[in-house]
C-alpha cells in the first residue's frame, strides 16, 4: 500500500486551505536557521541576552523544563494502560508516546544549543559525578530516549511491516514500560531537584525543599492536559471522531492531579510561611496570581460538570491548564530567579526564534508522523498484533476504537457521540 | 592543613596591586578601563571595589563543601586538600549549572568564544602546591590579602577583632557561609555594604540536592518492584476474565462513562 492512496481528505484540503498557518511557519522556520548559523559561528554571547549572573535563559526554561514536562503525557499513559491495564486508553496512547518522544528528541536539540561545548555532551557518560542532578539528569535524558524510541518503534515496524523486529520489541515491552515510568519519575522530579541548591536565589513564592515532588505532579497533569490538547486537534486535523468519553474522563483526572498539586502548593507555602509574600505588590506576584489562576479555574470547571456536553470547554482547561504549567516553570526559572537577584534579562530574539522554531518543528514531525505511521488508527498492542492479520495496515481500519468492543459498547458510545 | 585567604578591609587602600597580579599569573589583559569593572567576569577574576571610605574584594570563595564542585555533572571542580577549588577546562561540557548554582555567583563564561570556558580563581593552586603564597596577596603592598593555613588565619582575624573591637565589624565573613569558605573577610561595615552576597544558609549548600539524589536508588527499586507488582496483577486478573469469559476490566469507552474519574472500571 502506498501511502499517497491513505484517505485523509479533511487532513490534505485543512493543511491546503490555511496557508497562513504555513506560512507562519515557514517565516519561523527561516529565523531559526539564521539564528542557528549565528549560534554556531558567533557563539552564545551573539545569541542571547545571558549574564555571568543570568547563565539560564529561556532555552533552560522553556525548551527543557517545559519540554520535558510537556512529554510527561507518554508515561502517565503508558502506566495507565499498561501497568493498570486500563485499556480503553490504548486508542491515544500512541500519540501520547510520540509527544513524549518527539518532545525529549527536541530537548536534546534544545541542549546541543544551550550547551557552550555540545560537542563534549558525551563528557556525562564517562566521567560521572553523582552527587550532581545534572548528571542525573543527563541519564535521565539518555536513557529514557532509548525507552521511548522503543516504544515508538511498533509504529515504524507496523509499517514497514516488519515482523521480526516487532515481536522482539513486544517481547520485552513490559519491562520497557516499567523502565520508562521509573525514569520519568525521577527525570521529571530532578528538574525541580535542580533548583534546590539556589535557597538564596530564588523567590521564596517558588523555592521549596517539595520542589521535586511539586515538578513530578505538575508534570502529569500537564501530560493530561496534553493528551486531551492533541486528541482535540488531531480529531479535528485528521477528521476523526474525538474520543469524547475517554477524553472526558481525562479532563476529571486533570482536575484530581491539578487539586492536588495546589493543595501541595499552598500547604507549602503556608508552612514556610511564605504567603505573606503573595500581599506584596510586585510584578513576580503577579505572575505568582495568573499561575495559580491557570491551573485553579480548569480545576473549578472540570469539576463543575460544565463540560459534560461542551468538548470545547474541556479544551478550553486543557490549554489554561498547560499555560499554567508553562508559567509555573517559567516562574521557577526566570521570574524567581530575577525577583531574588536582580539580575536583568529578557530573550534575545534569536533564543525566541529556536525555540518557537523547535515547538514548530515538533508540530510538522508529529503530523508528518501522524500521517504516514500508524500513530492514531493502529490496532491495540501488543495482545492483538500478535494475532496474524490485525495490523492497522492490514484491516485498513480508520476508528480507534478497541477490537474487543462489543457492538453494544460501541453502539452507546457511538449514541454520545452525537 | 588546608589554606585560606584572609582579605582584611580595613586595610585595603584600593590600589588594585591584587587585580594587576592576579591578571599577569592568568595572562589576562589588563588596563584603566578594566581596572574599573566591578564584577567579576572572564577577564577580570578579581576585582576590588570601592564603597564609599571603604573597599570591597571579589574572588573565588573556595568554599570548604564547594556547590560548584557537587553541581558539575563532568565534576570539573575539585576541592583540594590544599584548600583551592580547582577547575578542568578540559572536562567542562558548558551547561553552566555551576554559575548558576554559586551562592557568590563568582564564576564566569566566556560568552564570545566558540570554545567556551568557565573562568574563575583557582587560589594560585600551583602556586601553593610550590609552596609560594597566591600572587595577590604576594603583591598586596598593605597586607590586605594574606594567606597561610585556614586554621592561623582565623584566629589572627579572631586577634584583630578582639584588640581593637570598634574598627571592626564583629564578624569573619566566611567562617559560616554556605558552611565556610577558604577566603575570609573583615571589615568595618556589615559585608553587604562590601557588595557581599548577604542572606546565605551557614551551611554547606549540596546536601540540598543530596536529600533529594539520595531517593534515586530507592525510587527505582521500590518503583519496579511495585510496577511490576500491579502489571502482575492486572495482568493476571484480564488472564481469568478472558479465561472465564468475563469481559475484561478496563475495556470500553462508553459503560465507563458512568463510573467515576480514576477508577479505571473495576468494579
Amino acid at each position: 500500500m502506498t501511502t499517497s492512496a491513505m484517505p485523509f481528505p479533511r487532513a490534505a484540503s485543512w493543511w491546503r486551505r490555511i496557508t497562513v498557518w504555513r506560512l507562519i511557519f515557514y517565516a519561523i522556520m527561516s529565523a531559526a536557521v539564521y539564528a542557528t548559523y549565528l549560534r554556531a559561528f558567533y557563539g552564545l554571547g551573539a545569541v542571547t541576552n545571558l549574564t555571568n549572573a543570568f547563565p539560564w535563559g529561556v532555552w533552560i526554561g522553556f525548551d527543557v523544563l517545559c519540554g520535558v514536562g510537556l512529554a510527561a503525557g507518554g508515561f502517565t499513559l503508558v502506566a495507565i494502560v499498561h501497568i493498570f491495564h486500563i485499556k480503553r486508553y490504548e486508542p491515544i496512547l500512541r500519540p501520547a508516546i510520540l509527544t513524549a518522544f518527539l518532545g525529549y528528541v527536541l530537548v536534546v536539540v534544545a541542549l546541543m544549543f544551550d550547551l557552550g561545548r555540545p560537542d563534549r555532551i558525551w563528557h556525562a557518560l564517562v566521567m560521572w559525578n553523582p552527587r550532581s542532578v545534572m548528571f542525573e539528569v543527563a541519564w535521565c535524558v539518555m536513557l529514557y530516549n532509548t525507552v521511548l524510541a522503543l516504544e515508538f518503534a511498533p509504529a515504524v515496524f507496523e509499517r514497514l511491516q516488519w515482523k521480526r523486529p516487532l515481536r522482539v520489541v513486544q517481547a520485552i515491552s513490559i519491562p520497557l514500560v516499567i523502565a520508562g515510568v521509573i525514569l520519568s519519575t525521577l527525570h521529571q522530579s530532578s528538574l525541580g531537584s535542580l533548583y534546590l541548591i539556589v535557597p538564596s536565589k530564588l523567590h521564596p513564592l517558588w523555592y521549596s525543599p517539595l520542589l521535586p515532588l511539586l515538578f513530578y505532579v505538575s508534570a502529569i497533569s500537564v501530560g493530561l492536559a496534553m493528551t486531551i490538547f492533541e486528541s482535540w486537534h488531531s480529531s479535528r486535523a485528521f477528521g476523526k471522531q474525538l474520543e469524547w468519553p475517554l477524553v472526558m474522563r481525562l479532563g476529571r483526572l486533570l482536575a484530581v492531579v491539578l487539586s492536588v498539586f495546589l493543595a501541595m502548593r499552598f500547604m507549602d507555602l503556608s508552612r514556610r510561611h511564605a504567603l505573606t509574600y503573595a500581599l506584596e505588590q510586585r510584578p513576580e506576584v503577579w505572575l505568582f496570581y495568573l499561575e495559580i489562576a491557570l491551573m485553579a479555574i480548569p480545576v473549578a470547571v472540570l469539576f463543575s460538570g460544565a463540560v459534560a456536553t461542551r468538548p470545547k470547554l474541556l479544551y478550553a482547561c486543557s490549554v489554561s491548564a498547560i499555560f499554567g504549567f508553562i508559567t509555573h516553570r517559567l516562574n521557577v526559572s526566570v521570574t524567581g530567579i530575577q525577583a531574588m537577584t536582580g539580575a536583568p534579562y529578557f530573550p534575545r530574539w534569536t533564543e525566541i526564534a529556536i525555540t518557537l522554531g523547535l515547538v514548530a518543528a515538533g508540530f510538522a514531525i508529529f503530523r508528518l508522523a501522524a500521517k504516514y505511521l500508524p500513530v492514531f488508527e493502529h490496532e491495540a498492542m501488543p495482545h492483538a498484533a500478535k494475532a496474524p492479520g490485525t495490523i492497522a495496515h492490514d484491516t485498513g481500519q480508520r476508528t480507534a476504537v478497541p477490537r474487543e468492543e462489543t457492538p453494544e459498547e460501541a453502539m452507546a458510545e457511538v449514541r454520545e457521540r452525537t | 592543613m588546608a589554606n585560606a585567604l584572609l582579605y582584611d578591609s580595613t586595610l585595603c587602600v584600593g590600589c588594585k596591586a591584587c587585580e594587576t597580579a592576579c591578571a599577569e599569573r592568568w595572562k589576562l589583559p589588563y588596563n584603566d578601563r578594566i581596572g574599573e569593572e566591578t564584577v567579576l567576569s572572564d577577564h577580570k577574576l578579581t576585582a576590588v571595589t570601592a564603597h564609599g571610605e571603604n573597599f570591597g574584594r571579589r574572588m573565588c570563595m573556595h568554599c570548604e563543601d564547594p556547590t560548584c564542585a557537587s553541581v558539575c555533572p563532568v565534576g570539573a571542580f575539585e576541592k583540594t586538600k590544599l584548600g583551592p577549588v580547582t577547575y578542568d577546562a578540559s572536562k567542562c561540557i558548558g551547561c553552566r549549572y555551576c554559575m548558576f548554582a554559586c551562592p557568590f555567583q563568582v564564576p564566569a563564561y566566556e560568552w564570545g568564544s566558540l570554545a567556551p570556558k568557565v573562568r574563575k580563581c583557582d587560589q594560585c593552586y600551583d602556586r601553593q602546591m610550590a609552596g609560594k603564597m597566591t600572587a595577590c596577596s604576594e603583591a598586596c603592598p598593605t597586607g590586605a590579602t594574606i594567606s597561610g593555613e585556614r586554621e592561623a588565619m582565623i584566629a589572627e582575624a579572631r586577634k584583630r577583632i578582639s584588640e581593637n573591637p570598634s574598627g571592626y565589624y564583629p564578624r569573619i565573613y566566611g567562617l559560616e557561609e554556605a558552611g565556610g569558605t577558604s577566603m575570609l573577610l573583615l571589615s568595618k561595615v556589615p559585608f553587604e555594604q562590601l557588595g557581599m552576597p548577604k542572606g546565605l544558609p551557614n551551611h554547606a549548600l549540596p546536601p540540598l540536592t543530596w536529600s533529594a539524589l539520595s531517593y534515586v536508588p530507592d525510587i527505582a527499586a521500590v518503583g519496579s518492584v511495585l510496577l511490576g507488582g500491579v502489571y502482575w496483577i492486572t495482568h493476571r486478573r484480564e488472564e481469568v476474565a478472558l479465561a472465564e469469559g468475563r469481559p475484561p476490566i478496563g475495556r470500553g469507552g462508553a459503560q465507563g462513562r458512568r463510573e467515576g474519574p480514576g477508577e479505571g472500571g473495576r468494579s
